[in-house]
């Protein structure tokens, strides 16, 4: 086959803006198949990835996973808070080793204020068991003292020292803002790849403090508490919004639940993170696996496009095939060059997608990681991705058949006949 | 004891239909061609020249009879062995475009080394060397050979094909209306050119044309009407 090979190449590089653009076309489409597996994949690992070592998740009544999504991913609200009452009563089960409630509600500049105790920073724990590290500086300790995340330091330029008013609400621009009581950044964690990067952290206190004189939501008229009289209040929290739970045993996790769903002061949920996530994977996994189906659609048009151009060439080749059949060529030979030249259309385009799959990774992680909280690594093809590579080689190495068999039976039939 | 060389070209009580056809469309009792042998074969379009050309190179096979050239019988032999045959043993030169497109004049006068090992072998010195020395003898200027195909004149390109065919010295030479797309002054020393390169090879030459003003060249006319005996039958062209 040494002689075909031969005349692939310069028939190739012969039709070189038809052959570009068709490897480009194949290109994209494995891009967009690889690309789509990709941002699935690291996505499933980072919200798996976000919290581990915590046992439970307890919050007002809701839906499991909305409680743990704006509990512990900071998507969507809160529709109630559990009172300061009951996060005392779990606490003090015998089977809780430890609790951390969290206040939300506030926001800075985009990033959520988490109001929490010191032990968020002990007891949170990400990916395999990893702790928050601290950057710079340490956990805040005063009324007023903020801790942010990696991202927000970043974003927003500060460091240990820096200013920050906190607004109320959620939004990224709020008009409602406690402006009369700002925080001193303490500490700077270190980066984590997950929330707790796009995060302020402040005391339970602190979230008192800046809601006393506010009431439903807005300031109270003609009530201003001055920030250096905030002290002299009582800062207590009296409600947060959830708590993360520790066991001393892992067994006694559906006991300690039930413990909560059944507390008869008010209507309770405690979800098992691990437990939890399955079943978002399982509502995400319709629209995982309709993407994939689109972007396996998508190579099937860039193949088609491949089978096409090859295809339509032949028209206009049929002389040559006659020629290359009257200097010898067996219809086996013809075959070959017509297979041959698909085959590393194909392939060319294959490489090329991943190559743009690695540079989109390695352009657009940041990006990403920075305005989406999604951690894509630039790594080297997963198990899956190969997969899914080497299916697209069986699909090229099919179609390239088919311009390779129509080939085959035209020099059959032309012979050495040259045909116009 | 010298051998008699084989014949170039029998045919014996050859009848050839298409698939499908119930009606030959090709009918020769007897062809022959002596060795070193330049024959004029004429005719016109619609009398089964082709055919007659695709027969002998073995990419066709007879429905009857037998097609024998340079002593091996095509019709005994598999496809697989007929292509290898042809690529070894024949030499083509076909009416216009002869040439692969994308190859350059130099690469297209070797292509049929690439698929004919024993052609290639015949060579003294590389296929290269002897590309150049072929061109050269058909006056061929040494600056066109890097050139692709398609930016040849006609006259050029038909050149380049007979060095084409005759590259390794196939023992038989088939021209198919090689000169129709010339005009007439170089049609005339484009057939003098090949029949001299075919004495000097010692191959026999096939001259296929409709053109009767080619005929003075050779001293052996054929005309394809009076041997295929399809074409009297049945009063359809």
């Amino acid at each position: 086959m040494m002689p075909m090979w031969y005349l692939t190449r310069r028939s190739i590089a012969n039709r070189g803006l038809t052959v570009v653009l068709t490897v480009v076309a194949v290109a994209l489409a494995v891009a967009m198949l690889l690309g789509v597996e990709r941002l699935r994949a690291d996505a499933r690992a980072g919200f798996a990835q976000t919290i581990s070592g915590t046992d439970l998740v307890v919050g007002a009544r809701s839906g499991p996973l909305q409680l743990l999504l704006y509990s512990v991913f900071h998507i969507g609200d809160a529709t109630n808070n559990l009172s300061w009452n009951s996060v005392e009563a779990i606490a003090a089960h015998p089977q809780v080793d430890w609790l951390v409630p969290i206040s939300l509600g506030d926001s800075h500049r985009g990033f959520r204020v988490v109001g929490t105790t010191q032990s968020y920073f002990e007891r949170y724990r990400h990916g395999d068991d990893r702790e928050l590290r601290f950057e710079d500086g340490k956990a805040f300790d005063d009324v007023f003292d903020a801790v942010v995340g990696a991202e927000v330091a970043e974003r927003l330029g500060y460091s240990v020292g820096s200013s920050i008013v906190v607004a109320h609400g959620a939004g990224d621009v709020s008009f409602a803002r406690h402006d009369d009581k700002p925080f001193t950044v303490v500490g700077v964690l270190a980066r984590s790849g997950t929330p707790v990067d796009r995060s302020v952290f402040v005391s339970l206190e602190a979230i008192e403090a800046i809601h006393l004189d506010w009431a439903g939501g807005a300031r109270m008229p003609g009530v201003d508490i001055p920030a250096e009289q905030v002290r002299r209040f009582d800062l207590a929290p009296k409600e947060v919004t959830a708590a993360l739970v520790g066991l001393k045993s892992r067994v006694a996790v559906f006991r300690v639940q039930r413990f909560v769903n059944e507390w008869p002061d008010e209507p309770l949920t405690a979800v098992l993170p691990g437990a939890t996530l399955q079943q978002l994977w399982g509502i995400l996994g319709i629209a995982e696996r309709a993407m994939l189906a689109v972007s396996a659609v998508v190579v099937l048009v860039g193949l088609a496009g491949l089978v096409a151009v090859v295809t339509a060439s032949l028209g206009e080749r049929r002389r040559e095939l006659a020629i290359l059949r009257a200097m010898g060529a067996a219809p086996r030979h013809v075959f070959a060059l017509l297979a041959l030249e698909s085959l590393v259309i194909g392939v060319a385009g294959c490489v090329l997608g991943v190559m743009l799959v690695q540079l989109g990774a390695w352009l657009g992680g940041p990006w990403l990681e920075a305005h989406h909280g999604l951690v894509v690594s630039a790594r080297w093809l997963s198990t899956t991705e190969w997969a899914m590579l080497g299916g697209v080689l069986v699909a090229t190495l099919a179609a390239s058949l088919i311009p390779a068999l129509r080939a085959y039976r035209y020099s059959l039939a032309d012979g050495m006949t040259i045909r116009i | 004891m010298t051998v008699p060389e084989p014949e170039a070209v029998v045919l014996e009580d050859v009848v050839f239909a298409w698939p499908g056809a119930d009606v030959p469309c090709l009918e020769v009792a007897s062809l022959r061609v002596a060795a070193g042998e330049s024959v004029f074969l004429h005719g016109p379009s619609g009398s089964g020249k082709s055919t007659l050309l695709s027969l002998i190179g073995g990419v066709l096979s007879p429905r009857q009879g037998r097609v024998t050239v340079l002593g091996t019988d095509l019709t005994a032999s598999r496809m697989r062995a007929r292509d290898a045959f042809r690529a070894d043993h024949i030499g083509f030169v076909f009416q216009l475009f002869n040439l692969v497109p994308y190859l350059s004049a130099l690469d297209n006068i070797m292509l049929p080394c690439r698929f004919a090992p024993a052609r290639a072998a015949r060579i003294d010195g590389s296929p290269a060397d002897e590309a150049r020395r072929l061109a050269a003898r058909l006056d061929l200027d040494d600056a066109l050979l890097t050139r692709p195909a398609a930016q040849l004149s006609v006259g050029q390109q038909q050149r380049v094909a007979a060095a084409r065919a005759l590259i390794g010295r196939p023992g038989l030479i088939v021209a198919d209306e090689p000169t129709s797309a010339l005009d007439a002054d170089r049609q005339q020393g484009f057939v003098d050119l090949l029949l001299g390169e075919c004495a000097a090879s010692g191959a026999s030459l096939l001259f296929v044309s409709h053109d009767a003003r080619l005929a003075a060249h050779f001293a052996r006319h054929v005309a394809l009407p009076d041997i295929n005996r399809a074409g009297m039958r049945g009063g359809e062209r």
